[in-house]
């Protein structure tokens, strides 16, 4: 019953999570939901000494977790958010899930309720790469490779601007915004967010409610 | 036949191995009913050695015909203890690591104070003057057992079925006194449809004539048919379907062809009369009706307003529910309102659906995925309060 290796250094975290985890301070309450293999919340479980829980939709996931020692419960961003009370945690994480949500404004909603701060990151559809595909080939950009329009999860794919323009309506505070670009370098989004939105292959957002 | 019961009489004579302690001399214990035991006897087995920290406790709460011979084999009927796969020296509960506890409940038949007890008032057993029981009561029989062995703080209370309902009483009316609980194919209540198999089984032994209007051990009988009817009944409803048809189909026992006639032509007949004939050597009519009514009654939400969530305000306790996906007593929908009402007050919880076609019973096979899961939750645990 030899303990499974615990990862994880910083290093060894994907770029987006790596940039997550240092936007969340020692100690913190965490909720990472879409967890997938519990990398993040191993991270901050071991590394920042915090009380890390997870969500997962598939049953695998959890179990790898668990069996990591993680908090992790099988469950869905669309429909599990609503049992939480208000600003159970600190930090609430969702790491490219939003794409997947059937309803993305009610996911939001209710991370910046369960937390005091949210904490958001998607693949950028903005990107120029995205937008040459659309232009030069004619055929939807889809995420990753092998995957088709018709078979992709993400049925709610948004740009940067998009999703400014969403935190606006819903009357969210942007506390800080980054891109990070294809070779994993960060950069903080200005205002209006447009050239972030040509440039930023995925870009996080450390959210608030007012 | 006789040598079996000879063992249940000396039982009730207090023959067993492992250990008896009298509690509630001074204290008497409170019951939901409103009556109270005093004294009251608790029969348990230990495995390990407590630490000196006395950090290091692990509470097993066993199942509706389970016993405290979890690890070591059963004196009654040799057999091998039933968590001996998960229970032991370097096994999942590592007893080189942990000091195990394992007592049988109050209103069971192996050394703890029951209906087949002596009434002190009287001399004679308790009969069905024993009160009513409840989860809770058996929960504070063990907090009891827990303050005469000096531990303050369980590491890990866990159990399956019934064991998993005492375990989360325990987490919610004790939350103070354990650091990690693991129900495991529980549910926080009784439905109608477990309360219906219940009364089958009830009525069954009550049905028997030999049942005495629950005065059979004065009067020298015991109504093991009844008993038996009982047992095969609630067994099938630990198996899955799958699980019967895959072990039995419509094999026939013993034969080339159906005798036309009433004996066990089937397989899966002879497997049930064979479960409901061994079960009646080791298990007392009067015990199964009280266990039985203690889970009906059973409902976790009810002191809360009807609202489960507030059984767990504010509690500090790191969970992990986990439930199989072909168990039909307990279905997973039953842990997932668990978990659901423990995300309520934001509680420290793990939830896993361990997929098997073996059915509620699941919990005590060799469940692979269960174990590391499991595993993996005591060890996170015990790294999370430096236990190593």
């Amino acid at each position: 019953m030899a303990a499974e290796p615990r990862t994880a250094a910083l290093g060894a975290l994907r770029h987006d999570l790596r940039l997550i985890a240092g936007l969340i301070p020692e100690n913190s309450r965490t909720l990472d939901v879409g967890c997938g293999d519990g990398a993040l919340l191993a991270y901050l479980t071991n590394e920042k000494g915090g009380d890390a829980r997870g969500i997962e939709l598939s049953q695998n996931g959890v179990n790898a977790c668990v069996a990591q020692g993680l908090s992790v419960i099988q469950g869905d961003a669309d429909t599990d958010l609503s049992d939480y009370p208000d600003q159970a945690f600190d930090y609430v994480v969702l790491s490219r899930t939003l794409q997947a949500t059937r309803q993305p404004e009610a996911v939001l909603t209710n991370l910046v309720r369960i937390g005091k701060h949210a904490v958001v990151s998607f693949v950028n559809f903005g990107h120029w790469r995205k937008r040459l595909e659309l232009l030069f080939n004619g055929r939807m950009p889809v995420n990753g490779v092998n995957t088709n329009w018709y078979s992709s999860q993400d049925i709610h794919p948004c740009t940067i601007l998009d999703f400014v323009t969403m935190c606006r309506t819903l009357g969210l505070t942007i506390e800080s915004a980054m891109s990070v670009d294809s070779h994993g370098a960060k950069r903080l989004i200005a205002t209006n967010g447009r050239s972030a939105n040509l440039r930023g292959e995925q870009a996080i957002f450390l959210l608030r409610r007012d | 036949m006789a040598t079996k019961s000879l063992s249940l009489l000396q039982v009730a004579n207090g023959d067993l191995p492992g250990h008896t302690v009298e509690l509630g001399r001074d204290e008497p214990l409170l019951l939901d009913s409103g009556k109270s035991l005093s004294p009251f006897s608790v029969a348990y087995e230990t495995h390990g050695a407590l630490n000196a920290e006395r950090t290091n406790a692990v509470l097993i709460c066993h199942a509706l015909t389970g016993d405290q011979y979890v690890a070591n084999p059963n004196p009654l009927t040799g057999k091998p203890g039933w968590w001996d796969l998960v229970v032991g020296p370097e096994k999942i509960i590592d007893t080189n690591r942990f000091f195990v506890i394992c007592a049988n409940i109050l209103g069971g038949c192996l050394g703890s104070t029951g209906p087949a007890s002596t009434n002190p008032a009287t001399g004679k057993p308790w009969g069905l003057d024993f009160p009513v029981i409840t989860i809770s009561d058996m929960v504070r029989a063990q907090m009891r057992l827990l303050d005469h062995l000096g531990i303050e703080k369980l590491f890990l209370a866990i159990g399956g079925s019934m064991g998993g309902m005492q375990v989360l009483d325990l987490a919610s009316h004790y939350s103070d006194r354990v650091f990690a609980a693991a129900p495991i194919a529980a549910a926080p209540r009784h439905s109608a449809q477990n309360i219906a198999f219940h009364e089958v089984g009830r009525q069954a032994i009550m049905a028997d004539p030999d049942w005495c209007h629950g005065n059979y051990l004065a009067e020298g009988k015991r109504p093991t048919r009844g008993l038996a009817v009982a047992r095969m009944e609630a067994h099938i409803t630990y198996l899955s379907e799958t699980a019967l048809h895959r072990k039995f189909g419509r094999r026939l026992q013993g034969r080339d062809a159906l005798t036309f006639g009433f004996d066990a032509d089937f397989q899966v007949e002879s497997y049930l009369r064979h479960q409901g004939s061994t079960f009646v050597d080791r298990f007392d009519p009067n015990s199964y009706l009280y266990i039985t009514r203690a889970m009906d009654y059973f409902d976790l939400s009810a002191e809360h307003d009807g609202v489960l969530a507030n059984a767990f305000a504010g509690t500090d306790v790191r969970f992990c529910v986990m439930s199989f996906s072909s168990d039909w007593l307990y279905p997973t929908a039953e842990s997932r309102t668990i978990v659901h009402a423990l995300n309520a007050v934001a509680a420290n919880v793990s939830f896993i659906e361990i997929e098997t076609d073996k059915g509620h019973d699941a919990f005590l096979l060799d469940e692979p995925e269960m174990h590391r899961t499991l595993a993996g939750f005591i060890d996170g645990c015990a790294r999370q309060i430096g236990l190593d």
